[in-house]
């Protein structure tokens, strides 16, 4: 191995990693019914002659072997040309730059709230477990893991349509910069949903970590020494179930992107999850393309900052 | 890993004692019941049995509410909301099964074979399955069924090809260890071909653990079908989908509650009974609850 320190080799793996991500995501939008050119003219591609349509061919480079297509395209999103929206004429880049930032902050409000909450039910399931605090905890898991983000979303709209007449969503998207307020309001409802959902994972890994270190040594020496069951519960035994539960949340943020596709949809929320579905739904595959790698780019760069974050709050993986 | 090893369990004959043990606990019980019901009626719209037609129009009875005649109400055009749940349940279910059968198979015999044969093969599929961990599951699922014409059997596949490195890496752990364990090397000095030593010795071991995951991907099939559908890209229509009607539904909710309330439980009440049977059955596999004998 040319990689011995553990860090340069998960770096090359995550490269590695990207190269497939890459190549799956040329394959996949290969498979699509109808080339690029079907896809810009639509059913007038049919009255083309067949030097018409080599000629366009050639200059969608249709006609180079597919390696040779597929190292142009890596090429250029390298780059950073990813290609532009064959309706609008913006270019990818611009639409993802105006795009990530929001689905972001999305995600950072749902894991704060999913945190919060599958921790604190957590916590209230194992300082008795088997009791029926546990029993309402487990359920509030249960609940967050079987109902869907669209459900939860749907109705809750519905809801505060009916009863409340609250829906800060019909209006346009504000920006954070123009009218904070709203902006937050605006971002609100689909946090709770996203992050409703977070809980229950979060919740679950925490309550099986925190009853492992309930049982440790450690912590009955500190009972015995006499420190109170609520310094106890949050500076002894939370700090060493960290690991396991930072694992999770790491883990659930393929979770946050994908619900962002439903959420942001639903709220009308203008992030990179509605960018995907609206290219899909009108057919602009070079920004589906390139907008699913990026979201794949940012996803395996969280996972490596998950790893990178073991280093920070446990020693032993520091040490090994 | 060694209570692996040492649950090595001749499956035919503890499967009778696995059924009763998930029975008996009450969450292997609740479980069983929630989605025994749901198939129930999933399996009666499929057969046509129920007293209304899913895709029947009635527009004298529009968004009726429940009553003895139309359980759980009609819809904007009449139509038994029901049997339209009775067979979006159908599709789902449909759907979510022929993706898990998939991802079973194949995520298992790679996992095992990479495992058990190691070096070049255990390299490649494991690079493989990186590559498919690195999008977020619902959209991999999006891309893939926007790739193909649409029809029921390429969103199986497409939520197939999600699902199918959980069942990898499921099946490599154990494998990983079972090699090295006496009973399995054994064989080998035996004389005993690697393919025999794979089914009889080494797939009977993880069994157990495979089973609790197709339980859990089950339930997560659902969901993913359900949010397809509701994108637009899953069960396509006039067939009734479970997460289409949720979306028709979110103009009815304020005037018609039921058009959201009674596909959105069948939903839930499917997940959580999966996730329950699941539940129970690790508990019922699990050596530390009480022995396998």
């Amino acid at each position: 191995m040319i990689a011995r320190h553990p860090l340069l080799r998960r770096l090359l793996e995550a490269l590695l990693t990207l190269l497939g991500v890459a190549v799956l995501v040329f394959v996949m939008l290969r498979a699509i019914p109808g080339d690029q050119v079907t896809a810009t003219l639509g059913t007038e591609a049919a009255a083309l002659t067949p030097a018409q349509r080599a000629a366009l061919e050639a200059y969608y480079g249709l006609d180079q072997p597919l390696p040779v297509q597929f190292l142009s395209w890596l090429g250029a999103v390298v780059t950073g040309n990813l290609g532009a929206s064959q309706r609008t004429g913006q270019s990818v880049l611009e639409m993802t730059a105006a795009a990530l930032p929001v689905t972001l902050e999305l995600a950072v409000l749902s894991l704060v709230i999913g945190l919060v909450l599958g921790v604190a039910a957590a916590m209230l399931s194992a300082s008795r477990p088997n009791s029926a605090r546990d029993a309402a905890g487990q359920a509030v898991g249960l609940a967050g893991l079987s109902v869907p983000a669209f459900l939860l979303g749907s109705a809750l709209l519905a809801l505060s349509a009916r009863f409340a007449g609250y829906n800060p969503n019909a209006e346009r998207f504000a920006s954070l910069t123009t009218d904070p307020g709203l902006h937050l309001q605006q971002l609100l409802m689909p946090a709770v949903v996203l992050g409703f959902g977070l809980a229950a994972p979060i919740m679950r890994t925490a309550r099986s970590a925190l009853l492992e270190v309930r049982s440790q040594d450690y912590v009955r020496t500190a009972r015995g020494k006499g420190v109170g069951p609520r310094r106890l519960a949050l500076r002894h035994v939370l700090p060493g179930a960290l690991v396991p539960i930072v694992t999770m949340t790491g883990l659930q943020f393929g979770y946050l992107l994908g619900g962002a596709v439903v959420v942001e949809q639903i709220f009308s929320v203008p992030g990179i999850g509605r960018q995907v579905l609206l290219g899909i739904q009108q057919k602009e595959y070079a920004v589906v393309q390139s907008t699913v790698l990026v979201i794949a780019l940012t996803f395996v760069l969280v996972n490596l900052a998950t790893d990178l974050l073991y280093r920070v709050i446990d020693p032993r993986v520091r040490a090994s | 890993m060694t209570t692996l090893v040492a649950t090595g369990l001749p499956a035919a004959a503890t499967r009778r004692g696995l059924l009763r043990r998930t029975l008996a606990s009450r969450s292997g019980a609740v479980g069983a019941v929630l989605v025994g019901v749901i198939v129930l009626a999933a399996l009666a719209a499929a057969l046509g049995l129920l007293p209304h037609d899913p895709l029947a129009q009635a527009p004298a009875d529009r968004l009726s509410g429940p009553s003895g005649a139309h359980w759980f109400g009609t819809d904007q055009f009449g139509r038994d909301v029901f049997a339209r749940s009775a067979a979006g349940a159908a599709a789902s279910l449909l759907i979510a099964v022929v993706a898990v059968a998939i991802a079973t198979v194949a995520g298992t015999t790679a996992g095992v074979a990479a495992a058990f044969f190691g070096g070049w093969s255990d390299r490649s599929v494991l690079g493989v399955t990186n590559v498919l961990f690195a999008f977020p599951p619902l959209l991999l699922a999006l891309a893939l069924a926007s790739a193909f014409t649409r029809t029921w059997l390429t969103v199986a596949i497409a939520i197939a090809v999600v699902y199918t490195p959980i069942f990898v890496r499921v099946a490599r752990g154990p494998v990983l260890s079972l090699r090295e364990a006496d009973f399995v090397r054994a064989t080998t000095v035996l004389g005993f071909s690697p393919l025999r030593t794979l089914a009889r010795h080494v797939l009977p071991n993880i069994a157990p653990i495979v089973i609790v995951q197709i339980t859990l991907s089950l339930s997560w099939a659902v969901l993913t079908e359900a949010s397809l559908s509701f994108l637009g890209l899953g069960t396509p229509p006039p067939a009734p989908s479970l997460g289409a009607m949720v979306l028709e539904a979110r103009v009815l909710a304020t005037v018609a509650w039921w058009t959201m309330a009674a596909p959105g439980a069948v939903i839930v009440a499917l997940v959580v009974g999966l996730n329950l049977l699941g539940d129970g059955l690790r508990d019922a596999l699990d050596p530390r609850n009480g022995g396998t004998r």
